[in-house]
């Protein structure tokens, strides 16, 4: 039952971060579902420079309510998704972009998870080696025999005390 | 010498967050650096407007202060710009941001004017085509309306001595007819 009940919590509360929050302010709209549909994923692609970790489809920031309008009225004008990112981008440059193109000053954005996969992959390969190296040292005949003695059951309880 | 490594990873962490928390996240680079200023047709902020373009600010290096009454960051600098203007001469032209004429107006005659010429730009169009995205902000354009440098945020005395005045002196120098050298 609590189990239930904590598994309900969960479900709640992740359904209410990550449901879409979609257009803070003012709900501008297309009749035109294809025009609405390229208004709604530019505005989720666009980064609100105001407040960081917003797109400007969930910012209410004033600057984000300007580029807003500005994307509505270039997608009402029937520019296409290139035309409005490279708009975007001449003014506020790839920082506007949640997925900005690989380059030279962004290589790094893009090759640093990869690169920390790599470097936690090495560090634990190598410490599996050296595990399986101190693992693999045969035993000589007197360990064996030793060995031998230590796991068979006392008989004469000599360990008792 | 095995302990020694965690302490190497440790130090490498603690030098690229240190780097990392000396950063400002609020500053974006922008594009428009050594690109030509947008085309705008505006007016000027005064009781008689005059209609502004963008060959008003050519034949001279220029210092562009975006503001607005709005701005309460705008206030921390603006003494220093009324003193630039006023004791060294400097040229100052405002881009009025998002603002009414009449709070503008009403905002200079309580601070004081530091501006040559304001631009008018209430609908915040050419704040857009500049890549305006926190007011105060202050670019200095060369004589061929090139975009040389951007600030964002409140200037000091510090960072106008840093970058902008070394950087006008060499404008200057080099900007009798304004080709502007790279």
């Amino acid at each position: 039952m609590a189990e239930m009940l904590r598994a309900l919590c969960l479900v709640v509360v992740l359904g209410l971060t990550v449901s879409p929050t979609f257009a803070a302010d003012t709900p501008l709209g297309f009749e035109d579902p294809a025009q609405q549909a390229l208004f709604e994923s530019l505005l989720e692609e666009l980064r609100c420079l105001v407040c960081q970790n917003q797109s400007l489809a969930d910012s209410h920031a004033d600057l984000a309510q300007d580029l807003r309008d500005e994307v509505h009225r270039m997608v009402a004008a029937g520019e296409n998704r290139e035309a409005i990112l490279g708009f975007m981008v001449e003014r506020y440059g790839d920082f506007v972009l949640y997925r900005p193109p690989v380059k030279s000053t962004t290589w790094m954005l893009w090759l640093a998870p990869l690169m920390l996969l790599f470097g936690t992959g090495i560090a634990w390969w190598l410490t599996q080696r050296r595990a399986a190296v101190t693992h693999s040292v045969p035993l000589s005949e007197e360990e064996k025999a030793r060995l031998a003695r230590l796991t068979i059951e006392p008989q004469d309880d000599s360990r008792q005390h | 010498m095995r302990f020694l490594v965690p302490i190497a990873i440790f130090a490498v962490l603690v030098v690229v967050l240190g780097v990392g928390l000396k950063l400002d996240p609020r500053y974006v680079p922008s594009p428009l650096i050594d690109k030509p200023a947008p085309e705008f047709s505006l007016t000027t902020l005064g009781e008689e407007p005059k209609p502004m373009t963008r060959a008003d600010l050519l034949g001279r290096p220029v210092v562009l202060n975006v503001w607005a009454s709005w701005c309460s960051a705008c206030r921390i600098e603006h003494p220093l710009l009324v003193s630039l203007a006023q004791a060294q001469g400097v040229e100052i032209i405002g881009l009025n941001y998002k603002d009414t004429r009449a709070e503008a107006l009403r905002w200079l005659a309580d601070h004081g004017d530091p501006y040559r010429q304001s631009i008018f730009d209430p609908e915040g169009k050419l704040g857009l085509d500049l890549g305006v995205y926190g007011v105060p902000e202050t670019f200095v354009l060369d004589g061929a309306g090139v975009i040389r440098h951007k600030h964002v945020g409140p200037l000091s005395e510090d960072i106008w001595a840093s970058d902008f005045a070394p950087l006008l002196k060499k404008l200057s120098a080099s900007d009798g007819t304004g080709a502007s050298g790279g």
